[in-house]
């Protein structure tokens, strides 16, 4: 790699790892090259460095660059500290997985499960029992249309208070710049006292949605609806489980819905199998918790609770995710089935630790999650104004903490 | 704009081995890999953006670079809600508001004079200089070094502010005019990751992870910060902490706590080695949480010790 050749090696070096998913542009390639005036261009080591000084911007894409590099320019991998581990979308020998979308559509055809529709909805119009029909009953034409409904649906999670300010006409404190700059324009008097506020902000959403077997005709039509949020609410972060974890944040964020589920499915590498929710929320704990739970997030877990794990263990992850959300609402689609009581294990093992626990199978259920965002208790903790319709018809008493006769919040924070 | 660095300043970072020698000087130890970073972001000059665990020596890294450089560092912690006025400048109001009465009562109560008093008021005399401006508008002879540290603590306003002051390295004050760099500062920026931080920002800057540092780095940070430690004693507690590092806790140990848990043990372990009834006593140095500390306690730091040793 010497005199003429290396221009063109940058170029091309820029291409392989932009296809790799790196945020490289021209800017980064220009600045490689200029980096590269600096070094031993002969010097492999030297070169490396100043590539991987100008060219990576974020640790996840380390172990990429450096498989890449070594692709590209020869010679081994060049040795780091610890090996991040590879991002399921960048590994070569990854089978192409079928997209979500057309896997969901031949599972949907033959419609032969057992659900549960409830009796007293037949008489209603046409949409009314779409808003009440369960998901996991819709037909693909129902689906479809559920999927044209659900897009009108906002989710405005509730604001808090951020430290910035901004202007008021009452509230807050003085605002200084203002009242010195009119003073000065009204011979030295001070008329009128202008004021700060704190700025509301909505807060962050972080969604947890379960997409292991039992949740399988759930799954497809939720994750539908996790785009409309994304795409609706900035602050979104989405994850989704079944035996380990995965991000779907950016793949939610491409506004195509169809291209959108399309990558999601590929990123997913355990579809529709086991459910280890324990262990997903560690990996979320150790991974992702830091960054996405700041600034008093609302957490959003999307499971009927099945977990093949050890229920000792999520209850302890439970209480970890506790201390840092603001808020925890798990959305349980078996709420909706007259007669569910949350005796699954892991629901169990749960339920002390979460604040809110509401149905999320029809579209009604979704617009009830909308109108709950949107009035949170601004305390972290505290009760709900009005509890969950739903929770006074379920024996609830026997997995509620506070024995029988429980009235009170599903969670009691700090309690072991 | 900006002149050329003093000839000290460009010895010493002459190449990216001469600048490792130079920050080793000053008990500051990088692979090579950090040292190249920050050579091609002095010569390329670009600010430096930092990321890793806490605890990795971040932020230290500024204040060395400033003892290296002979230069001033401006420090920015940055905070939920930082705005200019914290950061870059901010017009004394309370001063104004007397100095402007002060006038109108010196003059004929009435007097039409109070345009003369806007402009007399937005005077350098009533500015208040935080470490942006200063950084900008430092007199001295050399660049001075601006550490903007947790940048990821302040909000998407800031970042979008700071994106204008890093390409431009000018701050423009409406009342008095364009403030622009006499010499360039060298910046670093650090992020403990608590949220991302706008790609727009970590474009203008030169990237680095700093890792955990590999044994025999870690080795010689603790041989010379402590060096009341002995030889065999420090690579016992070393090799402990890297062992540490491998198991699955909600902090690891970074090192700073290396170079604590190392001075504690100077005065408690009088023996060579490391027994496992010390290293439960001062576990707490290395460990910040309790499920951690829990976890580790007992037999798993027992086993650990062996597997270390």
């Amino acid at each position: 790699m010497t005199g003429p050749g290396l221009g063109h090696d940058i170029v091309g070096f820029a291409r392989a790892l932009r296809d790799a998913g790196l945020p490289v542009g021209v800017a980064e390639a220009a600045a490689f090259a200029e980096a590269l005036t600096w070094v031993d261009p002969l010097v492999r080591r030297e070169v490396y460095l100043a590539a991987r000084a100008t060219l990576v911007r974020r640790r996840e894409d380390l172990a990429v660059f450096d498989e890449l590099f070594a692709r590209f320019f020869g010679g081994p991998a060049p040795r780091r500290g610890q090996p991040a581990p590879l991002a399921p979308r960048h590994d070569p020998h990854q089978v192409f997985r079928t997209a979500l979308v057309s896997y969901m559509a031949e599972r949907a055809e033959p419609s032969a499960r057992e659900v549960d529709v409830p009796e007293h909805e037949k008489a209603a119009s046409g949409h009314e029992l779409l808003q009440r029909k369960d998901f996991a009953a819709c037909t693909p034409a129902e689906l479809e249309a559920i999927a044209r409904a659900m897009r009108e649906l906002r989710l405005d999670v509730a604001l808090r208070r951020s430290r910035r300010r901004v202007r008021s006409r009452r509230r807050g404190r003085l605002d200084l710049p203002r009242i010195v700059r009119d003073a000065a324009r009204r011979g030295g008097a001070v008329l009128a006292l202008a004021h700060r506020r704190e700025k509301l902000r909505r807060r962050p959403l972080v969604v947890l949605a379960d997409i292991s077997g039992s949740m399988e005709l759930y799954s497809r039509i939720l994750l539908q609806f996790l785009h409309g949020v994304t795409q609706h609410h900035g602050r979104t972060e989405t994850f989704v489980f079944g035996t380990r974890l995965t991000r779907l944040t950016a793949q939610l964020q491409i506004r195509r819905v169809d291209a959108a589920l399309d990558h999601a499915a590929r990123e997913i590498v355990d579809f529709a199998g086991g459910t280890r929710i324990g262990e997903c929320l560690h990996a979320f704990d150790r991974q992702h918790a830091r960054r996405v739970l700041g600034r008093g997030a609302v957490v959003l877990i999307i499971s009927d609770g099945w977990d093949t794990g050890d229920p000792v263990r999520l209850a302890a992850e439970m209480r970890r995710l506790a201390r840092r959300a603001h808020r925890i609402i798990w959305l349980n689609p078996l709420l909706g089935r007259a007669g569910y009581a949350p005796e699954v294990r892991g629901m169990a093992a749960a339920l002390a630790h979460i604040d809110d626990f509401l149905p999320i199978h029809d579209l009604r259920s979704l617009h009830e999650l909308a109108r709950r965002l949107r009035q949170l208790p601004r305390r972290k903790g505290a009760i709900h104004a009005e509890r969950p319709v739903v929770l006074g018809a379920l024996g609830l008493a026997a997995v509620g903490p506070r024995g029988v006769g429980y009235t009170g919040p599903l969670r009691h924070r700090g309690e072991p | 704009m900006t002149e050329r660095p003093s000839a000290t300043a460009t010895a010493r970072a002459a190449s990216p081995q001469v600048l490792a020698t130079e920050l080793a000087a000053r008990g500051y130890i990088v692979d090579d890999g950090l040292a190249m970073t920050v050579f091609l972001a002095l010569r390329m000059q670009r600010p430096l953006f930092l990321e890793g665990a806490p605890g990795v020596g971040k932020t230290l890294l500024a204040s060395v670079l400033a003892e290296v450089f002979e230069t001033r560092l401006y420090r920015l912690s940055c905070y939920e809600g930082l705005d200019l006025a914290q950061a870059a400048y901010e017009w004394n109001y309370p001063r104004q508001l007397l100095a402007l009465q002060a006038s109108h009562r010196a003059a004929e109560p009435g007097g039409g004079d109070a345009p003369d008093d806007v402009d007399g008021l937005y005077r350098e005399a009533f500015l208040m200089r935080r470490p942006l401006l200063q950084a900008i508008d430092a007199a001295a002879e050399r660049a001075p070094v601006l550490l903007i540290d947790e940048i990821d603590r302040a909000d998407e306003e800031f970042e979008s502010f700071l994106l204008e002051l890093l390409g431009e390295f000018q701050i423009t004050i409406p009342e008095l005019g364009t403030i622009k760099a006499r010499h360039r500062p060298i910046v670093v920026l650090t992020s403990n990751r608590t949220r991302d931080v706008h790609d727009a920002l970590k474009r203008r800057c030169l990237y680095h992870w700093i890792d955990y540092p590999a044994f025999a780095t870690e080795l010689e940070i603790v041989r010379r910060k402590v060096p009341a430690l002995g030889d065999q004693l420090r690579r016992r507690a070393v090799a402990f902490v890297q062992r540490l590092r491998r198991e699955d806790l909600s902090k690891l140990p970074g090192v700073a706590e290396t170079v604590d848990w190392a001075e504690a043990l100077s005065y408690v372990a009088d023996a060579a080695t490391l027994d496992p009834a010390t290293v439960d006593a001062t576990l707490g140095l290395l460990l910040k949480y309790h499920d951690d500390i829990e976890r580790v306690r007992g037999p798993l730091a027992q086993q650990l010790l062996a597997e270390s040793a």
